[in-house]
């Protein structure tokens, strides 16, 4: 399934979200993940599937001003 | 006693966490400062990085509050997705909301941040608008829903200070019962002082820190600024005028002559 995360491409083999977050070595309490513009909820990571061409953001906190 | 959506807070001064050497530098910056605020964005995090999450233990260690924000969006329905994630991270219905609409001058687009701003209280988010010091913005925002507003005195980490007094005073006469915090655009403590003796009820910096040769000691410099405007605009300042006027007493006075 391609998937675009963080902007970059991925051609990968994953069902939900939390299988997308675990191949790529993503975890800790402090990410956000969206997907296709929507905010998905951490306590519904598994269970929202993702689709071939979703578009997946994963954010962590940053400084700023 | 300052009051932002319900909260009490005693220091007067909100930072930020950008643009530090050091996170050690940041930590004694945000101490000297006094300040119980500081502000914080989200990035993308990088495959198997752990950056955000060293990030994060050291803002909780500071024992402050957090006020996310919406940095470098420049449409509403990125600066919504950004709240609503950065809520999702902080645990706060806290949201400091930028939609910049000029690169050059990061003015904020105030249409789409008077859309944003609606469409987020109405999800129960206590929002802290970046704004212009124009009136009929800050109107806009207050009508959708806002409970503090936060005009800039210059443009983003120019370091201009207040550029348009008149108006800074005019928002103040106009919303005196509305928490109002001067963000953006102060370089010096002088300028905090000037706004805060103006009875703004808080400054915002991150840049006139965080550039400073010795950070924590501007950060102390600037603790002591914003509380000596304070307490000038609450012990009431002399109007200037146009004569002398001599401060020892004349009556009494020995004739030589």
């Amino acid at each position: 399934m391609k998937l675009t995360v963080n902007g970059e491409d991925h051609d990968l083999a994953v069902t939900t979200l939390a299988d997308l977050l675990s191949e790529l070595d993503f975890e800790g309490d402090w990410l956000a993940t969206a997907v296709n513009g929507e905010l998905v909820h951490r306590a519904d990571r598994t269970a929202h599937t993702l689709n071939d061409r979703d578009r997946i953001e994963i954010l962590s906190p940053m400084k700023g001003g | 006693m300052l009051t932002l959506y319900g909260q009490d807070l005693r220091s007067r001064l909100l930072l930020g966490t950008a643009r530090y050497p050091s996170p050690a530098v940041l930590e004694d910056a945000v101490r000297s400062s006094g300040t119980e605020i500081v502000t914080v964005s989200l990035r993308r995090e990088t495959a198997g990085g752990r950056q955000g999450g060293a990030f994060f233990e050291l803002i909780r260690s500071l024992g402050v509050r957090v006020l996310p924000n919406t940095a470098g969006c420049h449409s509403v329905s990125e600066a919504v997705l950004t709240a609503r994630m950065a809520r999702e991270v902080f645990a706060t219905n806290w949201i400091k909301l930028e939609v910049i609409g000029h690169h050059d001058t990061l003015q904020p687009d105030v249409f789409g941040l008077v859309e944003a701003a609606g469409i987020l209280c109405a999800e129960g988010f206590e929002v802290f608008p970046y704004t212009t010091d124009d009136l009929v913005v800050a109107e806009r925002l207050v009508e959708a829903g806002c409970k503090v507003l936060m005009p800039w005195c210059a443009p983003i980490g120019s370091a201009m200070g207040p550029q348009n007094i008149a108006a800074l005073r005019a928002m103040r006469a106009h919303f005196p019962d509305m928490p109002l915090i001067v963000d953006a655009g102060i370089g010096r403590p002088s300028h905090a002082t000037t706004v805060m003796e103006l009875g703004f009820d808080a400054v915002l910096l991150n840049t006139a820190v965080a550039g400073a040769a010795k950070p924590a000691l501007m950060a102390s410099a600037f603790a002591r600024a914003v509380d000596a405007g304070r307490e000038a605009f609450e012990a009431g300042m002399l109007e200037p005028r146009d004569f002398a006027v001599p401060s020892t007493p004349v009556i009494g006075k020995a004739v030589f002559a």
